[in-house]
């Protein structure tokens, strides 16, 4: 069981990928090559010297970023079937499709959109090398942070279950994330590195292509692993395997 | 539990057990979480491989996921 949904998980991840590219392509892509022009722009304004490409854009923008996306969908692919695997039948008696959607929709906000309104992805240009230690480690640190809340979230839902039923439970337990997460917020430094003359547009642009790629991503996680597990629930879709006796 | 041919009676929300998981969860966590770290952080703000060339290879990725790139 575990097998096939670890499997699944891996291939959706992959079909996440192509999607994700096809969007990145048309949203990231244009915003990407803008962010970049206005960083040439102001090093031959300063006088530098143009950086050797050790990569080219052509690269960087086609197997390069295929690539990024592509082993990012399917890590975390098979972290989704795992986390599904765990929550199915855990979190209320749903069909293997619902639980599939709700755990991509609490994946999504708990290490993505979490994090996104709190230090927002930057392109090109904004941000100073300098600090990408300091940046690097609190957007990392605000993730595993955002995943303890929603754990902690997670168990006083279940607790509650008994006492107030599944919809308000599950509605105490998504008020003791954003709770937590408000204070972690506060709690957390603030980073504002974009140059005075950065495009605004573009920026925003950036960042809303960001926010739809990772859209989209844990959009088919949740959609298509969803309606592969109930096929892995059901044994309709087990064709190759003797349906097992008696289950 | 009575077996019966309706399909919507299948036992679908039957809970897969936690020691079933584990070994699972334990691997893909540590080759997921290596994976992440080589599009997301790599030569970057910390460096296995000398060099930039794994950077500038994911770098429109890194970028457009979200996470930090320079």
């Amino acid at each position: 069981m575990m097998r096939s949904l670890l499997i699944r998980g891996m291939l959706v991840g992959l079909a996440a990928a192509a999607l994700a590219y096809v969007v990145a392509w048309f949203l990231g892509e244009p915003q990407v090559a803008l962010a970049i022009s206005f960083e040439e722009a102001k090093a031959a304004a300063a006088g530098e010297a143009t950086e050797p490409e050790l990569v080219s854009r052509t690269v960087q923008e086609t197997f390069g970023l295929i690539t990024a996306l592509a082993v990012f969908g399917v890590a975390f692919g098979g972290l989704f079937s795992i986390a599904f695997a765990l929550a199915h039948g855990r979190i209320g008696s749903h069909r293997p499709h619902v639980t599939s959607a709700l755990v991509a929709l609490a994946g999504f906000v708990t290490v993505y959109v979490v994090p996104f309104l709190k230090y927002p992805p930057s392109p090109p240009a904004v941000g100073d090398p300098d600090t990408i230690g300091t940046r690097t480690g609190l957007y990392f640190t605000l993730i595993v942070l955002s995943l303890l809340a929603a754990g902690l979230a997670g168990y006083a839902g279940r607790r509650l279950v008994a006492r107030l039923g599944g919809w308000n439970a599950g509605l105490t337990a998504v008020g003791v994330f954003v709770v937590i997460v408000m204070v972690i917020y506060l709690v957390m430094p603030s980073i504002d590195e974009v140059p005075a003359d950065f495009s605004a547009t573009v920026l925003w642009r950036f960042r809303l292509a960001s926010l739809a790629i990772q859209a989209t991503t844990w959009a088919t996680l949740g959609l298509l692993f969803g309606t592969l597990a109930e096929r892995v629930f059901t044994g309709t879709g087990a064709a190759r395997r003797p349906a097992p006796a008696g289950v | 539990m009575a077996n019966v041919a309706v399909p919507s009676a299948r036992p679908v929300s039957l809970r897969i057990p936690v020691r079933e998981i584990v070994p699972w969860a334990v691997f893909t966590a540590v080759l997921g979480l290596i994976l992440i770290y080589f599009v997301g952080a790599e030569q970057g703000a910390v460096s296995i491989i000398s060099g930039h060339t794994v950077h500038e290879f994911v770098h429109d990725g890194r970028h457009l996921l979200g996470f930090p790139c320079h």
